[in-house]
């Protein structure tokens, strides 16, 4: 298939801004609008960009790990956000937070862990199913 | 706490996701984590009998606010049930799953069953009862179409559009609910319900949980796609899915009708009892019709469901207590049957009662495995299957229910009658090509299995007192939902 020069060079730049987006919304998340849900869509469509101007194989180059890791990993950082309160003596989910905010991020407690595990979960799910059926069709 | 038995299939999920490359690992772990969640199960059912219903607030968001995990008797018996038929279909997968749909991830997908099962029988309020059918309906969709064999697709399609549209009923009563009453925490809904004023909308809502939970758990007339699916997968699949599926969906209608519209439920009883009978008597009658040892078994499910929404239906503690003892036994009895029909097709190659043949002669301890729980489901002495249904028999004369009792001992003959019809034709008759074939060997993980779970099967009947004990005890938390409320809730009327 033809590829479009304009699609990939756009390509080229808009993956690494949404990309920084995406990390926004994750930490804006909690109080505001955002979250790891959203930050990871805005993450996966950023890599699928790629992916569809450049080529699928391009982007599995890019990945540093497979999908179903990122989905283990995220699914695991999310199980310990909820069972770290748990070591504490309080239910299972207990928000636990950091007394000072930290510079940039802002606060920083067990929310936040549990969203980027949504975060990694949602990217990974969404390149585990697209590089799937790209490379199937590419066979 | 009282998360554990969720936690752990979740756990072990996500472990099993890690070590995708390496089936060996695989198994190791869900060796383990079956055993650890057996564990977990048990300890939190004594935990129950000791201190009576547990609740636990996720986050720390005190209930009606927040979600809550409540685990009481009923809970915990099914939580255990699960638990025991989860550990032995570990077991059975260690020989009875092919290196194929390993390698597609049969073991995280089995665990994320186990999580949806176990988070359902643990929720707390409508919602996440409903996000844990969802979780437990997604990896029983991938499960059943794993491997994608033509009819596994045609099986796997009817399941997926019917549980697609129970699920679809079920959200609009939850939402409907939510609209009338402007809470799902079970406890605080049982409190408002009975003050609402008598309308329309509670009977609206109960009758489309009925329909919603009927098409789950495969009710008279809404049966039809679990004899059309069942049979598609491997065995191992469909006697997890026949052990645990269905009965979350019954489980599901005992709690929603004895805690939330139990006040409601003058054309409850009649209408739950003729369901009943109908799902006996075409279950049984078409296992008849069948000349395949899965689809047989599959009919004999929903025959077996009739009985399980007659103790719903005939609404006394004592009909509960039944129904709950049933629940045990069948959930034990029909896995063991499933996994035996899994058994004689590893030897001889077919599911098609009318080319077997001759087992008995050729393989004595497998005849005497397929005995132990047929006999049981067809409700012979001492196994368990007698005595639930001689339970459930006196708790229908004590109602002088008499019709509903007497379809019920009818469709127990016919029960004997089509696992009469099974030995004959495995187990009894000569095979046509006599010895043509020899026997293939069968893994020594899926006899284990079998043998494990035909004994706990064997000694729930020998065991039927404490049993029914325990089972009346949890009947009678069901039937007075004060109890559970002030659980929740706390004091507070």
């Amino acid at each position: 298939m033809k590829r479009s020069i304009l699609l990939a060079t756009a390509a080229r730049y808009l993956m690494p801004l949404m990309l920084i987006f995406s990390v926004f919304l994750l930490l804006r998340g909690h109080n505001e609008i955002g979250g790891g849900f959203v930050g990871g869509l805005v993450a996966a469509s950023a890599l699928m960009l790629y992916g569809i101007a450049i080529s699928p194989a391009a982007l599995r180059t890019l990945l540093p790990v497979e999908p179903r890791l990122l989905v283990g990993l995220g699914l695991l950082a999310a199980l310990t956000s909820g069972l770290l309160p748990v070591l504490t003596g309080r239910p299972f989910l207990t928000g636990l937070w950091l007394k000072t905010p930290l510079p940039v991020i802002g606060k920083v407690g067990t929310p936040l862990l549990f969203d980027t595990g949504v975060y990694f979960v949602v990217v990974g799910v969404v390149m585990w199913i697209l590089l799937s059926l790209a490379e199937e069709e590419a066979k | 706490m009282i998360a554990l038995p969720l936690l752990l299939p979740l756990g072990f999920a996500i472990l099993n996701v890690l070590a995708w490359k390496s089936p060996r690992a695989q198994r190791v772990l869900t060796l383990v984590g079956a055993a650890l969640q057996t564990g977990a199960a048990f300890w939190l059912l004594g935990r129950v009998r000791a201190e009576g219903i547990l609740h636990l607030p996720i986050g720390n968001w005190p209930a009606p606010f927040g979600i809550v995990l409540t685990a009481d008797l009923f809970s915990a018996i099914m939580l255990a049930v699960s638990a025991v038929v989860g550990l032995a279909a570990a077991l059975y997968s260690q020989g009875g799953m092919d290196e194929r749909r390993v390698r597609y991830g049969y073991y995280p997908l089995f665990f994320f069953l186990l999580t949806g099962v176990n988070g359902a029988f643990l929720a707390g309020d409508l919602f996440n009862l409903y996000v844990w059918f969802e979780v437990m309906l997604m990896a029983s969709f991938v499960l059943i179409a794993l491997g994608g064999e033509r009819p596994q697709v045609e099986g796997a399609i009817k399941y997926v559009i019917l549980n697609l549209l129970a699920s679809t009923l079920f959200l609009s009563a939850v939402g409907l609910l939510y609209n009338l009453c402007g809470t799902l925490n079970l406890a605080d809904l049982a409190r408002r319900i009975p003050a609402l004023e008598a309308g329309g909308e509670v009977t609206l809502i109960a009758v489309l949980f009925l329909v919603a939970f009927g098409i789950k758990s495969a009710i008279f007339p809404l049966f039809f796609w679990l004899p059309a699916s069942y049979h598609t997968p491997p065995v191992t699949i469909t006697a997890l899915f026949s052990g645990l599926l269905t009965k979350v969906g019954v489980y599901a209608l005992y709690r929603v009708f004895t805690l939330l519209f139990a006040s409601d439920a003058a054309y409850l009883p009649t209408l739950l009892l003729v369901l009943a009978g109908f799902t006996m008597t075409t279950g049984v009658l078409g296992a008849a019709a069948q000349m395949d040892f899965r689809r047989l078994l599959s009919f004999h499910i929903v025959s077996q469901i009739g009985y399980l929404l007659m103790g719903l239906g005939l609404f006394s503690p004592a009909a509960l207590a039944a129904g709950i003892y049933f629940m045990v036994h069948v959930i034990l009895a029909k896995t063991a049957l499933f996994f035996v029909a899994g058994i004689v097709r590893q030897t001889e190659g077919s599911y098609n009662l009318k080319e077997l043949g001759s087992l008995y002669a050729r393989r004595p301890g497998l005849a005497l495995l397929f005995l132990l729980p047929a006999l049981s489901l067809a409700g012979l002495p001492p196994l368990s299957g007698f005595f639930a249904k001689l339970a459930l028999v006196l708790a229908g004369f004590d109602l002088r229910s008499y019709a509903i009792v007497g379809v019920g001992l009818g469709v127990s003959l016919l029960t004997l009658y089509s696992m009469t019809k099974v030995w004959n034709e495995v187990f009894w008759k000569e095979r046509k090509e006599a010895g043509a074939a020899p026997l293939r060997p069968v893994s020594a993980w899926m006899w284990a299995a079998t043998l494990g779970l035909a004994a706990v099967s064997v000694a729930a009947g020998l065991l039927a007192g404490p049993l029914l004990d325990l089972s009346a005890q949890a009947a009678a938390q069901l039937a007075d939902p004060s109890l559970y409320i002030q659980a929740v809730l706390g004091g507070a009327p």
